[in-house]
C-alpha cells in the first residue's frame, strides 16, 4: 500500500457539486421542517383535544417513529411506497416524505409541550377581552407557542439538516453524496470527506448564528 | 333603578368543596361594589363565575336582562355555546392579579386587539381609541413597548386600559394590586379611582382598605362562600355588626382608624 497523495485541487474542482449539495440539503431540511410542523401541530391538537382513538393513533405514531431508525423510513419511502402503488415520489421527494414524517413525530411533542406551557392566564385574558375560541388560538395561543418553542424549532432544523446526509443512501445529490461521488470517481477519499465535513461545520455554525438572532428578535416573553 | 348586574342564589363547588353557597348580589349602574373577605372565602371564584370563566351549579347571573353563560331550555339550565359566551364577555371587563398582558404584542396592540377583533372597528379607529386610553392611564410614552419592558404597575395600568377601552358595562377587578411592589400600588389605584369617578360600574376585590373606604359605594364582606354583611363603607368597615367581620377587620386596624 503506497503513501496517500493529497490532491486538494481535485476536490476544489468539485466545489460546485458540493455547494449545490449543501444548498439542496438545506432545502430538504427546511421543507421537512415546514411539513413536519404542520404534522406536529395537527398531531399536538389531536393528541390533546381529539377523541380517544385519535389520541392513541398519535401516540403510536410518535412512539413508532422514535424507535425506528430514520434510514429505515427513508428506505421504506423509496423502495416500499412504489410497491404499494404510491409511485408519485422520486428519490428526492420520497426522502422529503420520510424526513417530514420523522420530524412530524418529534414536532408533535414539541408543539404539545409548547401549547401546554402557554400560561393559562393568557387564554383567560383573551376570553375576558371577548375573543372567539378560534381567535384565541390564532391570535394568542399559536403566536405565544411559536415563541416558546422557537429554540426547539431551531435545534430541530439543525438536526434535520445533519440528517439530510442520509439522503445519499437513495442517491439524492446532497453534500454527503457529493463527497461520495468524489471519493468513488477520484479516490480523493480524505479530501472528499474533509471537504464535506468543513462545509457541514460552516453551514451548521451559520444556521445556528442566524437562528439565535431570530430567537432573540422574538424573545419577548420574560 | 334596575341593577345592571344581578347575581341570584349562586352556588358553586369544586368537587366536594362548596365555595359559593348562595350568593345574591345586585350592582346598580355607576356603582362601585367592593368585595372583601379572608383568603379562600370565594371572592375570585365569584368574579370568575360572573365572567363565565367558571361553571356554576345553581342560581343565575344576569347582565342587563341577559343571563351570562347559560340559557333555560325546557326548564333546564344549559351552558351557552362558547361563541355566545365570548360575545357576552365583551360587555364585561376583567383585570387579573397577574396582569396577563399578551406578551407578544406591544402596549398599543394589547389595547387595540379587542376593538379590532371583537368590536370590528377599523385598525385606525381602534388605535385612536386605544391611544386615548393609554394616555389616560399615563403611559403615552410606552405605546410601542412590550409588556416585558414595563414595570408591574405599568403592566397593570395597560391591562386596565385594555379592559375599559371596550367600554364594558361592568368592570371586574381581582386583587389587581396584590402582585405589586408597595410603591407601585398607588398609581394603579389612582387609575381605578378615576374610572369610578367617571361613572364606571365596578365590582372590585381588594385588600386596600383605604381605597375601598374612599371609592366604594358599597362593601360586601364574604366568608365561607356566603355574604355575611354588606353596606356603605363607613358602616361596614367602621361599625361591623358580626363577629366574623370584626375579626377580619382587626388586621386592618392601623389603616382604618
Ligand atoms: N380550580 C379550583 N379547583 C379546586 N379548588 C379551587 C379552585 N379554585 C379555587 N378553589 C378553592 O376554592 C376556595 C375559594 O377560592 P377563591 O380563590 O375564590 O378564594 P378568594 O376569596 O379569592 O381567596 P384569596 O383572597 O386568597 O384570593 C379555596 O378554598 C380554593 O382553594
Ligand atoms: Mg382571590
Amino acid at each position: 500500500m503506497g503513501a496517500y497523495h493529497f490532491n486538494w485541487f481535485l476536490a476544489w474542482q468539485s466545489f460546485p457539486r458540493f455547494y449545490w449539495g449543501l444548498a439542496l440539503g438545506l432545502e430538504l431540511a427546511a421543507l421537512s421542517l415546514l411539513i413536519g410542523s404542520v404534522i406536529g401541530m395537527a398531531g399536538a391538537f389531536g393528541r390533546s383535544f381529539g377523541p380517544t382513538w385519535l389520541r392513541l393513533a398519535v401516540m403510536s405514531y410518535v412512539e413508532f417513529i422514535r424507535n425506528v431508525p430514520l434510514l429505515l423510513l427513508i428506505y421504506f419511502a423509496f423502495y416500499g411506497l412504489p410497491k404499494i402503488g404510491i409511485t408519485m415520489f422520486d428519490n428526492v421527494w420520497s426522502f422529503v416524505v420520510a424526513l417530514s414524517v420523522y420530524s412530524g413525530a418529534y414536532l408533535t411533542e414539541v408543539f404539545r409541550a409548547g401549547v401546554n406551557s402557554v400560561p393559562v392566564g393568557y387564554t383567560e385574558a383573551a376570553k375576558a377581552v371577548g375573543l372567539m375560541p378560534w381567535q384565541r388560538v390564532r391570535l394568542i395561543i399559536l403566536p405565544v407557542t411559536f415563541r416558546i418553542i422557537l429554540p426547539s424549532l431551531s435545534n430541530t432544523f439543525i438536526s434535520l439538516f445533519k440528517d439530510t446526509a442520509l439522503a445519499s443512501a437513495v442517491a439524492v445529490p446532497e453534500l454527503t453524496y457529493a463527497a461520495e461521488w468524489l471519493n468513488v470517481n477520484t479516490f480523493r477519499t480524505i479530501e472528499a470527506w474533509t471537504f464535506a465535513a468543513v462545509m457541514y461545520l460552516f453551514a451548521g455554525y451559520g444556521i445556528a448564528f442566524i437562528l439565535r438572532r431570530i430567537e432573540r428578535r422574538y424573545a419577548v416573553i420574560r | 333603578m334596575a341593577p345592571i348586574l344581578k347575581i341570584s342564589d349562586l352556588h358553586k363547588h369544586f368537587g366536594p368543596l362548596e365555595v359559593l353557597r348562595g350568593i345574591s348580589l345586585d350592582v346598580d349602574p355607576g356603582q362601585v361594589v367592593a368585595l372583601v373577605g379572608a383568603s379562600g372565602s370565594g371572592k375570585t371564584t365569584l368574579l370568575r363565575c360572573v365572567n363565565a370563566l367558571e361553571d356554576y351549579h345553581k342560581g343565575s347571573i344576569s347582565l342587563g336582562d341577559e343571563q351570562i353563560g347559560y340559557q333555560e331550555l325546557n326548564g333546564r339550565r344549559v351552558r351557552l355555546p362558547e361563541s355566545r359566551v365570548a360575545r357576552q364577555r365583551a360587555d364585561l371587563g376583567m383585570v387579573f392579579q397577574s396582569y396577563n398582558l399578551f406578551p407578544h404584542m406591544t402596549v398599543l396592540d394589547n389595547v387595540a386587539l379587542g376593538l379590532v377583533y371583537v368590536q370590528k372597528k377599523s385598525r385606525a379607529e381602534a388605535e385612536r381609541i386605544a391611544l386615548s386610553w393609554i394616555e389616560r392611564v399615563g403611559l403615552a410614552e410606552k405605546v410601542k413597548s412590550y409588556p416585558f419592558q414595563l414595570s408591574g404597575g405599568q403592566q397593570q395600568r395597560v391591562a386596565i386600559a385594555r379592559a375599559v377601552a371596550m367600554q364594558p358595562k361592568v368592570m371586574l377587578f381581582d386583587e389587581v394590586t396584590s402582585a405589586l411592589d408597595p410603591e407601585l400600588i398607588g398609581e394603579v389605584l389612582a387609575v381605578m379611582q378615576n374610572l369610578a369617578r367617571g361613572g364606571q360600574t365596578m365590582l372590585v376585590v381588594s385588600h386596600e382598605m383605604m381605597f375601598v373606604r374612599e371609592v366604594a359605594h358599597r362593601v360586601v364582606f364574604m366568608d365561607g362562600g356566603v355574604i355575611v354583611e354588606q353596606g356603605p363603607p363607613e358602616e361596614v368597615l367602621v361599625r361591623p355588626r358580626t363577629e366574623r367581620l370584626q375579626t377580619f377587620l382587626t388586621r386592618f386596624r392601623g389603616v382604618l382608624r
